[in-house]
């Protein structure tokens, strides 16, 4: 299928001009859902009188650069208050942000530090109390407000996160806003730690605040923080972060204060729209020096996070001139009873992360690094579901739509003679972590998720290894935690922690960085459950680049009825630190050893029994034959690699003992592979007469197009419909209602004989 | 004039065609899908990602499913390099992945000096180790 240019500015502004209508339109709206008018333009507000009056007044850039590093200290200030401060275990290692915002509600600058797409993502809530709230007699927005919002719908990444939005005034007027989102956790879902998988309606995934006043005068409201309290598991933690991100709210609105003191109001607003024009000038300029074309890539996430199912995200990139158009049609449809759709502006959000962390991050960031990009996705689709529609686990089809992404950037990238940053293979995408919930030893009850999150493995580069464990995709700087100081807090303990995996590796001529394991138990607590939210226990979660590898899959490993602890005072010699070593050599005798998907629902733990997964590694970059056999020694030293990956994957003929290398034979073993992959393989004609297939294999649960992306399938074979319309939609049946049905005709047939 | 369009795969403006970086080897048409000209070659996934853990005791071995996953793999027909890697449902079509404007690439190029090798990007500069206050 060619894309028709003209055909993705299709979310251009239907009522433009016709305002008159819309103020009728909303004077008698029965309910003010999120109003598409905002929600389908990620591009920038028009500039406003005082922003045409500041910027001619204001044209000196070495100024406005001054203006813009005494607002960056503000927002970083406020950013650090917020990570020291908020009791959220997201809020501790950076899964937060600070951002000051245009008065229109454009995001101009986020915090150096954090989450770029939270903050990205606060302009719709911004422009939606703009639009709707500022007028309204019983709302009205006033100096020493404060806002809140978590529902998706409105401009989040997930309800799991927390905004708070305050306005900034100066004489009277609304000059600007600032906001702080932290990744909260627990928000009174039905399952705790608030990215419920068992979420079948958006009902189910608790709180549903759409953009509403919290505070007054500077000061919470204590109806509006009581009614919070209750709807949620964590009554203490909601109450603390309102306020802390109160106080960074303040902060930054004092900053801001003091920059128009000592520069003047028309020299911040020029500061703050400057910013935004002057990124997209950037941006548009930038873009040009890449390749006219176009790439395509297309990725499968293989559950839903309630059955193992294979879901295409699929991505064509056309970049023309100064455009650059994300057409994702032909992706899954979405699935109706499921949490695993991604709402369109959270990827979009997720992109501005790509671009100014892996790509251009010597841009201020700010969503003017959108401005010129455009998307095309399938209405009712996994990545452009309907209102009604679960996203509470977005993370299964964004982080994969956004790893699809960063492979087709980087072909664009890498024939680029002026780069900003290096061309990188795919970054691990998928939280691979515990969710927890329960009474701690204090007697609190909790749910929320381990900083684990954010150990992901780093992509391979062309001339060096990507680093192990190192940041999650979303946030460059976020940190690992201290595990002693979560054990401080919480009941179980992790007794294998932050060590590398053998052998769980992205192969390459520079190789991902790894993940390390995650071996925990229950200790003391009356109540205390775990779940896991991952998916790629079937499929890899991310490929290499250029002949490198991608990731291998990763299960959840169970070992139950033992307690570990007692196992450790009575025999020590009996524990093994790997998770390798624990399920192959099975040293606890009574012990019952399992396997399973990434996700597991909210499930009652006991003490001592254990739970263990592994963080996912970046893919490699390059040939993996060509890799350096001193390279491959060091990983071999340090145990990241076994001698049977040195020599199937590497081909290194080396001793075990000495780790000398033979490399005469080595290069004799290499040129053998070489050989024996020409032999061994066929023409390009060949292998899509023998191996490509009209349609998924029957056996498959298949959601997406196969070859041509208008057309899309349900699940089966026989579900086939045109991309946008598969009616009826896509109901998932009870996992448990299906493993009964299926025990019930086991039985009739053993009854039967 | 050459330009550096993967890790593995160069473009000759002159001739209009894909060229391996290894071995010079040209392959074809650069108005056309690069892997037609490539070798071909479909794996079992767990010849790459073998089992970490028991596959005889257990259903999940940090292995892909066979029945899931395919790899393929594109070697330059010439040096036998692996020159790209796709992870597939069974069955489904290879991506025509990178389909370049090559009448744009050429003008574009035409202001531009040539390269001898591919801009990696800037230079990696680790902050100075130390131990001192201050930074000294």
């Amino acid at each position: 299928m060619t894309l028709d240019l003209n055909e993705s500015q299709r979310d251009a502004n239907p009522e433009a001009g016709d305002e008159g209508v819309s103020e009728i339109l909303r004077d008698t709206s029965l309910f003010l859902a999120p109003d598409p008018l905002i929600m389908n333009n990620h591009g920038m507000e028009e500039r406003t009188a005082l922003e045409h009056e500041s910027l001619a007044a204001e044209t000196d850039p070495a100024r406005l650069e001054i203006v813009r590093e005494r607002l960056l200290a503000g927002a970083n200030e406020s950013f650090d208050m917020l990570e020291s401060m908020g009791a959220a275990p997201g809020a501790k290692w950076g899964d937060c942000v600070s951002a000051i915002f245009t008065a229109s509600g454009d995001l101009s600058l986020a915090s150096t530090g954090g989450v770029v797409i939270f903050c990205n993502l606060v302009q719709y809530p911004i422009k939606f109390i703009n639009k709707y709230w500022t007028n309204e007699p019983t709302v009205g927005v006033r100096e020493g407000d404060a806002f809140l919002v978590n529902d998706a719908r409105y401009g989040q990444a997930h309800n799991t996160d927390q905004s708070m939005m305050m306005p900034v005034f100066w004489e009277g007027k609304l000059v600007a806003w600032v906001g702080a989102t932290v990744h909260e956790g627990e928000n009174g879902a039905i399952e705790p730690g608030g990215m419920p998988s068992m979420a079948e309606q958006v009902w189910d995934e608790g709180l549903k605040m759409s953009p509403f006043r919290v505070a007054e005068n500077y000061t919470l409201r204590r109806d509006i923080v009581t009614f919070l309290q209750n709807s949620v598991r964590e009554p203490k933690l909601q109450y603390a972060d309102m306020k802390v991100k109160m106080f960074t709210c303040r902060r930054l609105e004092q900053r801001m204060h003091e920059a128009i003191s000592e520069f003047g109001l028309e020299a911040v607003v020029a500061c703050l729209r400057s910013n935004l024009e002057d990124t997209d000038v950037e941006v548009r300029k930038r873009l040009k020096e890449w390749p006219d074309g176009t790439v395509r890539h297309s990725w499968w996430t293989d559950g839903t996070l309630r059955e193992n199912a294979m879901i295409k995200i699929n991505l064509a990139l056309t970049k023309k001139g100064d455009r650059l158009i994300f057409d994702y049609r032909g992706s899954s449809p979405e699935f109706t009873n499921r949490s695993n759709n991604s709402l369109d502006i959270t990827l979009k959000g997720m992109l501005a992360q790509l671009f100014l962390t892996y790509i251009w991050p010597d841009l201020p960031r700010n969503q003017g690094v959108l401005a010129p990009i455009e998307f095309i996705f399938d209405e009712r689709s996994i990545l452009k579901p309907d209102f009604g529609t679960p996203n509470a686990q977005s993370m299964m089809s964004v982080f994969t739509s956004w790893s699809v992404a960063q492979v087709a950037v980087m072909k664009y990238l890498y024939s680029v003679p002026d780069k900003y940053t290096r061309v990188i293979a795919p970054w691990f995408n998928m939280i691979n972590t515990f969710l927890f919930g329960g009474v701690t030893q204090h007697g609190e009850m909790v749910g929320n998720v381990c900083a684990d999150i954010n150990g992901m493995g780093g992509g391979a580069l062309s001339d060096r290894d990507g680093q192990h464990s190192c940041a999650p995709i979303f946030a460059t700087m976020a940190d690992l935690g201290e595990q002693e100081f979560m054990e401080e807090e919480m009941p179980f303990v992790q007794l294998v922690s932050k060590k590398l995996m053998k052998d769980n590796q992205g192969f390459g001529r520079q190789r991902g960085g790894m993940g390390y394991q995650m071996i925990l138990a229950l200790r003391d607590s009356p109540v205390w459950g775990f779940m896991l939210t991952a998916i790629g226990s079937k499929f890899p979660n991310v490929p290499g680049l250029f002949g490198g590898y991608g990731c291998p899959t990763y299960p959840l490993c169970r070992i139950s009825n033992v307690d570990v602890f007692e196992t450790m005072q009575s025999d020590p010699s009996q524990f093994r630190y790997s998770i390798e070593e624990l399920m192959n050599e099975q040293p606890f005798p009574e012990g019952e050893y399992s396997t399973h998907p990434m996700f597991m629902p909210y499930s009652l733990a006991e003490r001592g029994e254990l739970y263990m997964i592994a963080q996912g590694t970046g893919g490699g970059f390059g040939d993996p034959l060509e890799r350096d056999p001193e390279e491959v020694m060091r990983d071999f030293q340090e145990d990241l690699v076994s001698e049977d990956v040195a020599w199937r994957i590497y081909r290194i003929v080396f001793d075990p003992e000495t780790r000398i290398v033979d490399e005469a034979a080595t290069r004799l073993a290499r040129d053998e592979v070489r050989k024996e992959r020409l032999d061994e393989s066929m023409s390009f004609d060949e292998y899509c007469a023998d191996f490509v297939t009209d349609a998924p294999p029957a056996s498959l649960p298949y959601y997406g197009s196969w070859e041509d992306p208008a057309m899309v399938y349900a699940g089966s074979p026989d579900r086939y419909y045109p991309a946008g319309q598969v009616n009826p939609p896509v109901i998932m049946p009870n996992p448990l209602e299906v493993k009964i049905a299926k025990l019930e005709r086991q039985l009739a047939e053993a009854r039967q004989g | 004039m050459h330009v550096f369009i993967t890790d593995a795969l160069v473009i000759d403006l002159e001739k209009e065609t894909w060229q391996c970086r290894g071995c010079e080897t040209e392959l074809g048409s650069a108005r056309e899908n690069y892997k037609s000209f490539l070798r071909v070659r479909p794996r079992n996934p767990q010849d790459i990602h073998a089992p970490i853990i028991d596959k005889d005791r257990y259903e999940f071995t940090f292995a892909p499913d066979p029945e899931w996953t395919r790899i393929v793999e594109y070697y330059c027909p010439h040096c036998a390099r692996q020159m790209e890697v796709e992870y597939l449902p069974p069955g489904h079509p290879p991506a025509y992945d990178i389909e370049l404007d090559i009448d744009a690439l050429k003008a574009q190029w035409a202001d531009r000096d040539a390269l001898t090798e591919p801009a990696i990007g800037p230079a990696f500069v680790p902050p100075q180790h130390h131990h001192r206050k201050g930074g000294e």
